[in-house]
C-alpha cells in the first residue's frame, strides 16, 4: 500500500507531499517515544550519559523522561532486577498506558547477568513482561542504547495498523496488563510467567 | 594500643562478672579478637566506649559467622572381654581395641564487631558474641544502643544468618522481602530450584539440567495424558 519510492521522489519535485496514515502515524509514534525516569543499577548511569549533550539522545524525540508511568511510552530496565523489585517493575509496567515498549539494558536484565547463580536476582526481566530489544553489555555504552532506540524505532515503523502484527493498543483482544508475581517464602511465586516466557524443555 | 590480653584485663577490672575469653588468630596478621559472654556483653560494650583509654567510639563493620553442626570422629581405646580360642580351648581374653566414636559437636552462630577509636586513632579491636546453638536459642543482645553504625548491620545480619538481636529498635530484613522465610548465608541455606538455562551447562550445572529435563518432560507429557 505504501507510495513508490521513485515517484515519491518525482511528486516532492513538483511540490507534492504524497504518504499514508499508516507511515504518518508510525512515524509521529517512533519520533515521540518518551521513555520513563527510573534506574535500577549501574547501567542507569550509562543511561544517563546517553541523554546528555555528548549523545543527545534528543536527536531521537525520546528525551523527556517521564516520571510518572503514566506518561511514559518505553520502559528502559536499566540494571539488576533483584527479586524483591520485580513486582514493582511488573507493577509499573502494567501502569503505563499502551502503546508501551520494553528495552532490556544490559546482562542483567537480560538473564541476570553476573549475579545469575544469586538466590536474589531475577535471571531476565524476560520471564514476566514482554521485551522488545535486548542489549548485551555489562553495562552497554550509550552507543549500545541508541542502536536499541533505532532498533525499536525500526520497529515500531514496520507495524501494520490492521490485521497480523498490529500493535496492542490497535488490537482489543491482546494482553496488556500481566500478573505481578508474588514475593513467597523461598522465592517468587511463579517463577515466570509461562504465557511471556515458555520454559525451554529441549536441553542438550 | 593496648594488646588483647591487656583489653581483657581492662574488661574484666571494668566490668565485675564479664566473662571474656580471647580467640587467637595463628595467621601472620594476628588479629586476635575478644569473646564476649553474651549476657554482659551490653556493660563491656558500653565499658570498651567509655574507658577513657581505649575510646573505640567507631563501629566499623559487624558482620555473622554461621558454625554448622560438626560431626567428629574420634578413636577410643577400649578393653574389653572376648571369647577366644588359644590352645583348643575357649578362654576369657582381655583385648585393648581402637574404637572410632562419632559425635556431633553443635554448631552455633557468630556475630563479629570491628571496632577503631577515631580519637585515639587506633584500631582494630575485634569482639565477638555467640548463640547458644542455631535453631532455637539465637538471641544476642543489641549494640545498637552503643554505635548507632550497627544498626543497618544487625538488621542485614538478622536478615541473612537468622541472628535476633534483643534490644534492636527496629528488628526487620534489610535486603530480603519481609515474607521470606530462609537466611541465605547460613551454610546449610538451599537455593530455589532454578535451574540456569545454560547453552553449555556442564558438572553440577548439567546434572541439575538433566534432572529438571526430566522433570519438565514428565509434566509435559503428563498433561498431553490429561489432555488426550
Amino acid at each position: 500500500m505504501a507510495v513508490e519510492a521513485g515517484l515519491k521522489i518525482e511528486l516532492g519535485k513538483q511540490g507534492v507531499f504524497v504518504t499514508t496514515i499508516e507511515e504518518l502515524y508510525n512515524w509521529g509514534r517512533r519520533s515521540s517515544i518518551w521513555p520513563m525516569q527510573f534506574g535500577l543499577a549501574c547501567c542507569a548511569i550509562e543511561m544517563i550519559a546517553t541523554t546528555m549533550a555528548r549523545y543527545d539522545l534528543a536527536r531521537f524525540g525520546a528525551e523527556v523522561f517521564r516520571p510518572s508511568p503514566r506518561q511514559a511510552d518505553l520502559m528502559i530496565i536499566s540494571g539488576t532486577v533483584t527479586k524483591k523489585m520485580a513486582p514493582q517493575v511488573v507493577r509499573l509496567y502494567n501502569q503505563m498506558a499502551e502503546p508501551k515498549y520494553v528495552i532490556a539494558m544490559g546482562a542483567c536484565a537480560i538473564s541476570g547477568g553476573p549475579f545469575k547463580q544469586g538466590y536474589n536476582v531475577l535471571k531476565g526481566i524476560d520471564r514476566y513482561i514482554p521485551v522488545d530489544v535486548h542489549i548485551p553489555g555489562c553495562p552497554p555504552r550509550p552507543e549500545s542504547l541508541l542502536h536499541a532506540f533505532m532498533t525499536l524505532q525500526k520497529k515500531i515503523d514496520g507495524q501494520p495498523l490492521t490485521g497480523e502484527g498490529r500493535p496492542r493498543h490497535l488490537d482489543a483482544e491482546a494482553q496488556s496488563e500481566f500478573p505481578v508475581p508474588v514475593q513467597g517464602a523461598h522465592d517468587l511465586e511463579p517463577t515466570s510467567n509461562p504465557g511471556v516466557w515458555p520454559v525451554p524443555i529441549t536441553i542438550k | 594500643m593496648k594488646t588483647v590480653e591487656e583489653i581483657k584485663a581492662a574488661i574484666e577490672e571494668g566490668v565485675p562478672g564479664a566473662g571474656v575469653e580471647i580467640v587467637p588468630n595463628p595467621s601472620v596478621s594476628g588479629q586476635h579478637s575478644l569473646r564476649l559472654a553474651p549476657s554482659h556483653a551490653f556493660a563491656m560494650a558500653t565499658f570498651l566506649r567509655d574507658d577513657p583509654e581505649l575510646a573505640l567510639d567507631f563501629l566499623s563493620n559487624s558482620t555473622g559467622v554461621d558454625w554448622p553442626d560438626k560431626e567428629v570422629a574420634e578413636k577410643v581405646k577400649v578393653t574389653r572381654t572376648v571369647t577366644k580360642t588359644v590352645d583348643g580351648a575357649k578362654q576369657q581374653v582381655e583385648e585393648t581395641v581402637e574404637e572410632t566414636r562419632k559425635h556431633t559437636v553443635p554448631g552455633c552462630l557468630e556475630a563479629v564487631y570491628h571496632l577503631f577509636s577515631i580519637a585515639k586513632k587506633h584500631g582494630p579491636v575485634i569482639i565477638r558474641m555467640k548463640t547458644v546453638n542455631r535453631t532455637d536459642q539465637v538471641q544476642l543482645p543489641s549494640l545498637t544502643p552503643v554505635w548507632r553504625s550497627a544498626e543497618f548491620q544487625e538488621r542485614e545480619i538478622f536478615d541473612l544468618f537468622g541472628i535476633i538481636f534483643t534490644g534492636h529498635p527496629d528488628l526487620r530484613r534489610l535486603l530480603m522481602w519481609d515474607e521470606f522465610k530462609d537466611h541465605p548465608m547460613r551454610r546449610d541455606y538451599v537455593e530455589p530450584d532454578d535451574f540456569e538455562y545454560e547453552p553449555t551447562a556442564h558438572d553440577e550445572v548439567l546434572k541439575r539440567a538433566q534432572e529438571q529435563r526430566a522433570k519438565l518432560s514428565a509434566a509435559v507429557t503428563g498433561q498431553e495424558g490429561a489432555g488426550a
